[in-house]
């Protein structure tokens, strides 16, 4: 059965401003997380353009990884890693919380499955620049 | 009593007289081991009768008194004043939720809400009384205990950003609450919960903001169980389109 | 358990697939692309990307992360109170992995 429900018409009903991720630290932080795949994405489509300027010729490709060394870009590609280093780390703190992760019976600890993923991530990153190393001709 | 008081900047809204709320500043004597909650006590008791709020156990098990303390929610009855002294400590009604009258909210919505996950064992075969209890192992029990916890206070309602731009959104005390009975082993209601879990305004409103499990007072932890929530529905999902012969 | 609702859990799960690729990897290419490449550090002639399993890494790697940048920036625009136009948007921006995923498989099957 529904209980008696308030006269609806003299309710006051607050509105949320649309700058309410403003008005406090870690709603800032939440922002600047979701943010960053916006950062991410761009990044992703300057690599495009890059291996695009293969089909052009070598010039092509020399000169496009050269424009990519003036002041505007280098500072772009400041700011993309400093959010996409950003998203990982956020990520992989997600990620304790999303799966769990049991050991026999006990669950193993959230900041220590956060640290096992930046470790595989560092881990990650030096295989890929080794490769890259080793095989970009 | 020494003397020292502490300043109330408290929520007045009267229905029908007042257009918008107002801000109303009390004095009350300061103790060192009262709570926010005591001091509201005072105010009604001796200064101004016509103050309403909720409250009722005032030890932090039955969820009626929360309220937005200096903008964070919060039990008042767990809020201490010597947190705050002696700087002026403004109480505002629960945000995201219409206001009845001062520092009384509507909770209409998070009732249907919480009714709609259906909180309860739900069987598709009972066990007659006769062939005994349902038996739990310790890990079963594990697998939902804190999410047991919720005392329905609404505090993560008020800290959910996405509850506050998007009011259809079911939110976290009733979806934690229906992840702890999908997770019961007791229970085997997971496929009547999916409509209302699985739907737009279920889980997948949820940004994993994060604030709801900042502010439960019981550690219940709603946005894991949110999160967790998606994926369990999202491998239902791929199961149901991968392996539709599994399907009853 | 199909409804109204369900492709929800295809977009989460593409979201959640292009977040972990993005979290592992776009670090590292962002130092190759953005820095080691452009001030010398490294050289190289770009004759890597024309191998074929190079270009299936290629492909995860750029379109994954598109789709779960389509989901999330869907969900920010929400959140920023733009529900109005709620359909446009989600064209615009899942349409907008889609076409990025076309554009580049067609760059890697060219180069």
């Amino acid at each position: 059965m529904n209980g008696p429900r308030p006269d609806k018409s003299m309710l006051y009903y607050p509105k949320m401003p649309v700058t309410w991720w403003l008005r406090k630290r870690s709603y800032f932080f939440f922002m600047m997380r979701e943010l960053s795949s916006v950062f991410i994405a761009i990044f992703l489509v300057v690599l495009l353009v890059q291996i695009y300027q293969l089909r052009e010729g070598p010039e092509s490709y020399a000169a496009f990884v050269q424009g990519l060394g003036s002041p505007g870009w280098l500072i772009f590609h400041a700011i993309a890693l400093l959010f996409a280093i950003y998203h990982s780390i956020t990520w992989f703190i997600s990620t304790s919380v999303v799966l769990p992760l049991r050991l026999g019976k006990r669950e193993i600890p959230r900041n220590l499955v956060t640290g096992l993923n930046i470790g595989a991530w560092i881990g990650v990153s030096l295989v890929i620049l080794g490769l890259f190393l080793t095989l970009k001709g | 009593m020494n003397g020292a008081t502490a300043t109330l900047n408290v929520t007045r809204y009267s229905p029908g007289q007042d257009q918008m709320p107002r801000s109303q500043s009390y004095s009350v004597p300061y103790q060192k081991d009262w709570v926010v909650l005591d001091a509201l006590n005072y105010i009604k008791d001796h200064i101004d009768g016509t103050l309403s709020y909720r409250w009722s156990c005032r030890m932090g098990v039955c969820g009626s008194c929360g309220m937005m303390v200096n903008g964070v929610p919060k039990l008042t009855c767990a809020a201490f004043l010597r947190d705050y002294y002696p700087q002026e400590i403004r109480i505002e009604p629960l945000v995201n939720f219409p206001i009845i009258r001062d520092l009384v909210i509507d909770m209409s919505d998070f009732l249907d809400k919480l009714k709609s996950v259906k909180p309860w064992i739900i069987r598709k075969t009972e066990k007659q009384i006769s062939e005994g209890e349902y038996l739990q192992t310790p890990e079963e029990l594990n697998a939902y205990q804190q999410f047991t916890q919720c005392i329905n206070c609404m505090l993560c309602y008020a800290a959910c950003p996405v509850y506050g731009m998007e009011p259809e959104f079911l939110g976290p005390a009733a979806i934690a609450l229906g992840y702890r009975y999908n997770m019961d082993s007791r229970d085997q209601g997971k496929e009547s919960r999916q409509a209302v879990l699985g739907s737009h305004d279920g889980v997948w409103q949820c940004t994993f903001v994060g604030e709801c499990t900042e502010v439960c007072p019981k550690e219940v932890d709603p946005a894991a169980a949110i999160q967790r929530s998606k994926v369990e529905i999202t491998k239902d999902w791929f199961k149901s389109v991968l392996l539709p012969w599994g399907q009853r | 358990m199909a409804g109204k609702n369900s492709t929800e859990p295809f977009w989460w799960g593409l979201f959640s697939a292009g977040g972990v690729v993005a979290a592992f990897l776009v670090p590292i290419h962002i130092i190759l692309t953005g820095f080691a490449l452009p001030l010398g550090w490294i050289s190289d002639t770009g004759i890597l990307y024309r191998v074929w399993w190079v270009k299936v890494y290629l492909f995860v790697l750029i379109t994954l992360p598109l789709y779960h940048w389509a989901h999330r920036f869907y969900f920010t625009l929400n959140d920023m109170g733009l529900k109005v136009i709620r359909k446009p948007l989600a064209v615009v921006c899942y349409g907008g992995a889609v076409a990025g995923t076309v554009a580049t498989l067609w760059v890697l099957i060219s180069v």
